[in-house]
Formats: C-alpha cells, structure tokens, sequence
C-alpha cells in the first residue's frame, strides 16, 4: 500500500519538473495531492486527509487553475535554460538537500509507538480550542488578511471616469438615440419568457423588446397564442 | 676686538644676492660691487692676520660660535668658524687672488652682456670657499663643499647657450658628486664612530678608534678629495670645465676650488695619522695623478686644457706630499699657496692672450707673441719659470721640498715616491716650456683677423702682482723656515727624517732634469716649425691628446652599468612595486567582477544561492552537533 | 508498516520540490514547487505524529495547511499584478536587482 502512495506521489510531481505546460503541471500536482491524502488516512490521520482534498486540492490547486487561466494559459515553456550553469547547480543542490534530509532522517532512532489517537476530528478539535486557542485564532487574522491582500494587490485603479447612467444617458442623446431604455419583452398569463415581444397600446408587437440574438438564433416566438382573449366563460 | 671673522663669509654672499636679484639695471655698477664685496673680505682677513700675529703661537686658533644649528638627542651641530693658521692661510690665499681676479674679470668680461651675474656668481663661490675653510665642522664644510661645487657648474656653464658648455658644466657636477658622496660616507662613519662631526670631536675621537675605522674614513675622504680636487680617478671633468671664461679658470680651477681637496686632508690629519694605509693611498693617487696630468699636458694644444692638466698635476704633487704624513703636510699647503699665484697668473696670462688673439685656443695658431704682447710675456714667463722650480722662483721652494720629503722613508716607498716625483717634475718642465715656447716664441702663426694687442691695464695690473708673488712669495715664506713653524700648530710636529739620496744630489738631479726638459721642448716648438695641425702620431700621443681615453674608460666602466642598473631598477619599480599595487587595485577589481556574476538579478540564482546556503548551513549543524 | 518510511518519501517531494524552484523559469510553476515542498513537511510532520502517537503533529499540518492557503492568495494576487504589469511570468524577465 505504501508503494502505491509512494508512486502516486512522486511520478505526478516529477512533472513539476519536465512537463511543458503549466497546465499539465497544475492536473499533475492535484493528483500528487490527493495521493498525499491517501497517505495521511494511512498515518492514522482522516480528518487531516480530508482537509488536504477539500483545502489543497479543492481549493488551492483552483486557485492555481484560475490564475494559469487569467495568465499563461497557452505557451509552451522552453525547458532549456537560459542562465549558465543553473541546471546543474540547481540539480546538485537538490539532489543535495534530498540527500541530506535522508542522511538526517537515517539517524532517527524513534520507537514507534501505537496510535493511541485516532486523528479523528474530536480530538483535533480538542488540541485547536484546548492547547492551541491562541494560533488558531491568530491563524484566523492571517486569513483575513491574506483575503484584503489579494484584494488589495489586484486591484486596478480605475484610470477613466466612471461611465454611470449618467454619462450613458448623455452620451444617447448626443447621439440622437432614444434616451429610453428598450422596452422588456412581453409578460403573459401564460409565459413571460423573453422570446415573446412586447405589445405597444394598439396592440402589435414591439419589436425592441426581443433581444436581437434570440432573434438571429431563431428563437423567437410569436405572441399571438398569448393574447389576452375574451371569450364564453371568461369573466367567470 | 670686534669678531668680524662671520662678515667673511657674509659680505660675499650678500653681494651675491644683491647682485642676482637686482637685475638689469645693476648691470653699469654691479661689477664694482662685486669687486668691493671680494676686496672687504680681503680687509677683513688682513686684519684677522694681524691679530692672529699678535698672539702666542699656540694660542692662535680660536673658534667662533655662529648659531646653534642641529640639535637631536644624537648629533648635536653648532655651526661655527675655526680660525686658525691653517684656514687663516686659505683665506688669504683664495680673498687676495680672488680680489685681483675680481678686477681682472671687469675688463675680460665687458663686452659681456651678462656681467654682472658673472659677478654674483664668483662672489657666491668667494663665500663658499671661505665658509669651506673657515667651517668647524665637515658638516659646515660640506655646505661650502657643495656651495663651491654649485658656483663651479654655474661659471663653468656660464655661457649655457653653447650645449657643450653646458654639458661640460653638468660633467663637474656630477664627477663632484661621486666625490661628494665620499664626504657623506665619511661623516656617517664619524657619527657612528665619534658621535659627532665637529672637528674636536672628530679629532679627540680619532685617538681612541679603530684603524679599520680611521682608514674607512680616511678613505672616504680621499674619495671626496678626488673628486673636488680633479685627482684619478675622477679627474675627468677638469678639461672641460675650461668651458668656462679664463677668470674662472685661474679663480676656481687653478688656484681655489681644487684646491679644497687637499685642504680637506691636510685638516684631517689626526684620522689619517692613525690609518697608514689610508695614506699609502692618498700618495698613490696623488703620484698617479702627478704623472697622469704631465702625459696628457704633453699632447695638447689648447692652452687652456695644457694648463689644466698642469693644474692636475701640480695638485697631485700637493696629494703625494699629504700622503707623506706631517713631514709633508705644510709642504702641501707651502706648494699650494705658490701653486696659486703662479697657476692663477698663467691663466690670467692666457686670458689675455686670447684676449688679443680672437678667443683663439689653438697653440698652434699662436707663435711669436712676446713682441706684441710684452706684460703678458714677463708675467706669464715668471710663471713659466716659478713651475718649473727655477732658483730663486716660488715653484723651487715648494716643489723642491715635496720631492725632498718624497724620498724620505723605508723600504719601496720613498725610492717609488721620490722618482715618480723627479720624473714628473722633468715632464712639467717639457710641456709647460712647449707651452711657453708655442705661445711666444717662434714664428707667428697667425690667421689673417688676428692682430694681437696688450690687454689693457684693468687686466695686466692684477697679472703684474701675480708675477711678483709667483717670483717671491716662495722665498719670503721658505726664509728661516717661517711658513712651516706657522703651519706647525696645525699640521703637528713632523719627525725629521733623512731622505734616502742626499738633498745636493736631490736638488741637482731636479735641475737636471728640469733644464733638458726645458731644452727638448726649446729645440721642438721654439726653434723648429711648429706645424699648423696636429700631425699624426704615435700611439702614446693620440692616448695623451684624447686625455688617455678617461671618457671612454668612465663611459664603460661606469655609466654604461650605471645606466643598466638606473634602468632595472626603473623597469622593477614600474613592474613590481606599481605592478604589485596596481595589481592589488586590479586584482580587487577582478574579484568584485567575478562577485558581479551573483548579482545577476535572477530570481532563480538567488534562490539558488539561499538553498545552497541553507544546505550548508544545516551541514554544519549536523556535523556541529556531533 | 513503519511510519519512517513516509518521512523518506517527504524528503523525496521536498527534494523535488526544491528543484522544481530552481528549474523551472515559469512562476506559477515555480509556485507549485514551494507548495509540493509544503506538503511534504506537512507529510513529515503527521508521519512523526503517528510515530509519537499524539495528535500535535497533525495539528501543526493543520496550521501549515493554513497558512500555506493564505500564502498562495497572497502569492497569486502577486503572479496577477506582476503580469498586469509586464506581460510576462518568465521569473528570468525581472532583473532590477542587477549588480
């Protein structure tokens, strides 16, 4: 079983490494993540694991699919590098770091113990209001500000005046168009879909009332079987 | 009684200055201040004189305190005079000679625009000289030494516009500097030994040292003797510094300048009394010197460069008798003080003869001028026969006795002494008789602009008092001894010694030797033609008319290693002293580029550098924590 | 099953991770390493924690989770400004800091 986390671990994040695209890349480190979460229910942790797919793969790696949409979204990366000596280096350094991590761990000599916990939430909870109030709320501040960040970090300042109704109004008149908004389609007793027009007080159909794109798509409907008529019965 | 001795010193400088800084329009009188300058020094020695006369023989020298001039913990100068028979001798010597050149140099010197500074400058060198003689210290005689050497460059270089003139000048300087930093050496050396460089404590000092240390002084002090007095081996410079008007030529170069060199040693004394074989030396370059003046005098037929080589000569004869130790010591300053007036009036005679000839030097073009110029031939002919050591002239009392105490001595060194002595004597007779005989006698050689006159009287009256010294003084001052007993205090009491060949046989061998060289010079230039060019010669005579090659020797032997050596030294100190520090500047330079590479600006190379980092950083805590 | 063995393979997606930061010139990509690199200490920690048998391992997941989320909102408003900016995510592009 370890074998099988361990696969679904590492193979998606060597993608991080040699995949062209950044797509590619974002649908490679959801997998790695939903394989981290088979790993914490392993670990006697359930609640965490859940959290992991609900946080990180629900909501960060879309965040993360959100922006490479906004941004990058098309190109192809060039994996060659640019700096001299970068590929290398960088590849010794971490090879370096993987090495020296595991030298450290191989020293660990700890007796492992049975898991008296079961990481379900109760216990969770316990140590988050219990022992740890103080971070937990703190956490919550740095929420919030990270929220006013993001806001504050895109937020573009607007660099023309503001064109409100005021200004909308005013420029139709210039124009000469009609100041007045279109009328909206037809409301009948029996369908107040927009595909039906309006009816002006002599009784025919405006034609404004459509919208022009139902009307090149064809979806328009005649208002005739709608008309309000009066017939036996019908003041009962 | 007024002590006037410091305005000896200082009447000359003063005018010196006042004369340079006067400008053109001191130029209708400046010569008189000149002259007035260099004559009330004369006053002022005169008077010293007769006081010094006046007292006890053994009381005569008394010092003057001037001012306190170096005061370390170590070395404490005070500059003052000593005036004694010694310095008191040299003083007459170089103001009454002086005076009389001065006056000369007002006639020789008027068509000359610059006269005046010609004027400044002889009185500076006046002040110099006296300040040499006169200084308690070597240091003070070092600053008169340096101060004649400079007023020598700038009357040699006087007429600067010519370039061999000025190269000649920029010789003596620079010959006198070798000399100079033999003085150096030797006052380091009496600091070391002494503690000090006045001549008290010099002197006392001098009892109780080393001889290794007294002959390492003495030798440095020859060194700076040579070079100030023209002796081998830096006697390259005194030819042609006879670039300079005749009025220096007699002033400085005949009778003054090189003659501190033996002033200098005769002073020391007490240190070469305790270095023999310093003395052996002093000897030696005095009778190589002797020898070597009277070759290169017999060649040359510019009759200013004959005379300075006779000069040289005359003043190894004043070296050989220093070197001989007291017993030859007043004999020196005896031969010194004849030599003066006899040289001075010799060059002073050829002034004048160039004078009327043109600005001629070529003996050979002269000829049969004792018709046309009658004063110049009786001073310059008593002269002639005062060098030659003819009876009852000066030259046979001085000369004579240095030959005398050559030949007194044991083993090798009075036979070598004493012969070389003899025989230079012969040679100075040949070659001053071919002079004297080029010059007047004989036919005239004349070119067609010549038409030689007498000089007027502003030159012949100071030519006139020259001859009459160079004819008597030596018999006033060798009568009853007079002139050694005055020097005795000073030069110490010399062991009487017997001379190895008699002194009859001595005299007459001189008198010999003088009359056929005298004859042999008559029977060549006197009674033959004369050719008009110089005909080919003989290897020894082509040595003796190129100065027995001494520049080319100097050029080999010194300056063309000297000059390797200047541009090694030049080439290291640009490679590795500025190569080490402007590679110290490059270097840090090369290393801040190299470091430049980090700062690419590369997100990732940062990132990079900080994950290394912290990789090693957690190393060494691993590794730490062991 | 011994729980160390998750830690190696933490050090393994650490180790990747860290790589991927330094290879690869797109941000976003880059980005996604240093959250892999947050995972596998989360992963780290909840494999001590069960080898110590408490839940203080997972609660300290628990807020590196937390934290990390906040770190990417604020990473990602980033990312959007720097490109609204330059047009451009290449993280060799920005270079003021050139010396």
């Amino acid at each position: 079983m370890f074998w099988v986390v361990a696969t679904i671990t590492v193979v998606p994040s060597l993608a991080l490494l040699f995949a062209r695209k950044a797509v590619h890349v974002a649908m490679a480190v959801v997998l790695t993540m939903i394989g981290l979460a088979v790993a914490y229910i392993m670990l006697a942790a359930p609640f965490l694991g859940m959290v992991q797919i609900v946080v990180y793969t629900g909501a960060v790696m879309m965040l993360f699919v959100f922006v490479i949409m906004l941004i990058g979204v098309g190109g192809k990366e060039d994996l060659t590098e640019t700096i001299k000596g970068q590929k290398w280096l960088g590849l010794l350094v971490a090879t370096g770091i993987g090495l020296f991590l595991t030298g450290v761990v191989s020293r660990v000599s700890l007796n492992v113990q049975e898991p008296p916990t079961q990481g379900n939430p109760t216990e969770i909870a316990g140590a988050l209001f219990g022992r740890q109030v103080v971070v937990m709320e703190t956490l919550g501040f740095v929420l919030i500000v990270a929220a006013v960040g993001a806001l504050v970090l895109t937020h573009l300042p607007r660099l023309t005046p503001k064109h409100s109704q005021k200004e909308i109004a005013a420029d139709r008149v210039r124009v000469g168009a009609n100041p007045v908004n279109k009328p909206m389609p037809g409301v009948y007793a029996r369908h107040n879909a927009l595909d039906v027009p309006a009816l002006d007080p002599e009784g025919k159909p405006i034609d404004e009332s459509i919208s022009r794109v139902l009307e090149v798509r064809h979806q328009t409907q005649s208002e005739e079987p709608f008309h309000a008529h009066l017939e036996e019965g019908g003041d009962k | 009684m007024l002590d006037l001795t410091w305005l000896l010193v200082a009447v000359p400088l003063a005018s010196a200055f006042v004369l340079l800084l006067a400008g053109k329009r001191a130029n209708p009188w400046g010569h008189w201040v000149g002259v007035g300058a260099s004559a009330a020094s004369f006053v002022v020695a005169l008077i010293a004189f007769i006081q010094m006369l006046g007292l006890d023989s053994h009381d005569r020298a008394h010092s003057v305190q001037l001012f306190s001039w170096i005061n370390t913990g170590e070395l404490n100068v005070n500059a003052g005079l000593l005036v004694d028979q010694l310095s008191l001798t040299f003083v007459l010597l170089v103001t009454f000679v002086g005076t009389l050149i001065h006056i000369y140099a007002v006639g020789y010197m008027e068509h000359d625009v610059d006269r005046r500074r010609f004027f400044a400058y002889l009185n500076l060198f006046i002040a110099a000289m006296l300040l040499l003689v006169l200084a308690d210290s070597y240091l003070l005689l070092f600053v008169g030494w340096e101060g004649v050497g400079l007023a020598s460059y700038l009357l040699i270089g006087f007429w600067n516009y010519r370039s061999d003139y000025a190269t000649a000048a920029n010789k003596a300087f620079v010959v006198n500097r070798i000399g100079d930093l033999g003085l150096i050496i030797a006052m380091g050396l009496m600091f070391t030994a002494f503690g000090g460089v006045d001549f008290a404590t010099v002197f006392s000092g001098a009892e109780h040292a080393t001889t290794a240390q007294l002959t390492a002084i003495g030798l440095m002090l020859l060194l700076a003797a040579c070079g100030k007095s023209a002796q081998f081996p830096l006697q390259s410079w005194l030819g042609d510094a006879m670039a300079g008007p005749t009025p220096v030529s007699a002033l400085i170069h005949a009778a003054t300048m090189v003659t501190a060199g033996v002033y200098l040693i005769v002073r020391s004394a007490p240190v070469f009394e305790g270095a023999p074989n310093a003395q052996l030396v002093v000897a030696i370059v005095g009778a190589v010197t002797l020898v070597f003046g009277a070759i290169v005098g017999m060649a040359k037929d510019d009759i200013k460069k004959a005379l300075a080589a006779s000069t040289m000569s005359q003043i190894g004869y004043m070296m050989l008798a220093a070197g001989l130790g007291p017993v030859g010591y007043a004999f020196a300053i005896f031969h010194l003080v004849t030599h003066g007036f006899f040289k001075a009036g010799m060059f002073l005679g050829a002034g004048s003869v160039m004078h009327g000839m043109n600005d001629q030097v070529d003996m050979r073009r002269f000829g049969a001028l004792r018709a046309a110029m009658v004063t110049t031939w009786v001073t310059f002919g008593l002269g002639w026969l005062a060098i030659l050591g003819v009876p009852p002239f000066s030259g046979f009392f001085s000369k004579d006795k240095i030959i005398e105490a050559a030949f007194i001595g044991e083993g090798w060194q009075p036979w070598v002494f004493g012969l070389t002595a003899l025989i230079g004597a012969g040679l100075t007779a040949f070659y001053m008789s071919r002079l004297f005989f080029m010059t007047f006698h004989g036919k005239a050689r004349w070119t067609d602009e010549q038409h030689p006159h007498e000089s007027p009287a502003i030159m012949t009256v100071p030519m006139i008092i020259l001859a009459v010294g160079s004819a008597f003084l030596g018999l006033i001052l060798a009568s009853g001894n007079r002139f050694v007993d005055w020097l005795e205090p000073v030069t110490g009491h010399a062991e009487h010694g017997e001379p190895v060949l008699s002194v009859p046989v001595i005299t007459a061998t001189t008198l010999i030797l003088v009359a056929l060289g005298a004859a042999f010079a008559w029977l060549k230039y006197g009674r033959a033609d004369v050719p008009l060019t110089a005909p080919a010669a003989s290897l020894a005579t082509l040595a003796a008319r190129n100065d027995l090659f001494q520049d080319s020797v100097n050029r080999a032997v010194l300056e063309r290693p000297g000059t390797h050596l200047t541009r090694t030294l030049v080439y290291a100190d640009a490679a590795i002293v500025d190569g080490a520090v402007n590679g110290t500047g490059g270097g840090v330079a090369k290393t801040g580029e190299a470091m430049r590479v980090l700062q690419s600006g590369k997100v990732r190379v940062y990132s990079l550098i900080m994950l290394a980092g912290t990789l090693l950083v957690g190393f060494f805590a691993v590794l730490g924590g062991k | 099953m011994n729980p160390i063995a998750f830690i190696y393979l933490a050090c393994i997606l650490f180790a990747i991770g860290s790589a991927a930061v330094l290879l690869r010139r797109n941000a976003i990509v880059a980005f996604m390493g240093v959250e892999l690199m947050l995972n596998s200490a989360n992963l780290a920690f909840v494999g001590f924690s069960r080898m110590h048998g408490n839940v203080e391992g997972q609660v300290m997941a628990f807020f590196v989770m937390v934290v990390a989320a906040a770190e990417v909102v604020v990473g990602l408003a980033i990312i959007v400004a720097i490109f609204r900016a330059r047009q451009s995510i290449s993280l060799d592009d920005p270079a003021e800091l050139k010396g």
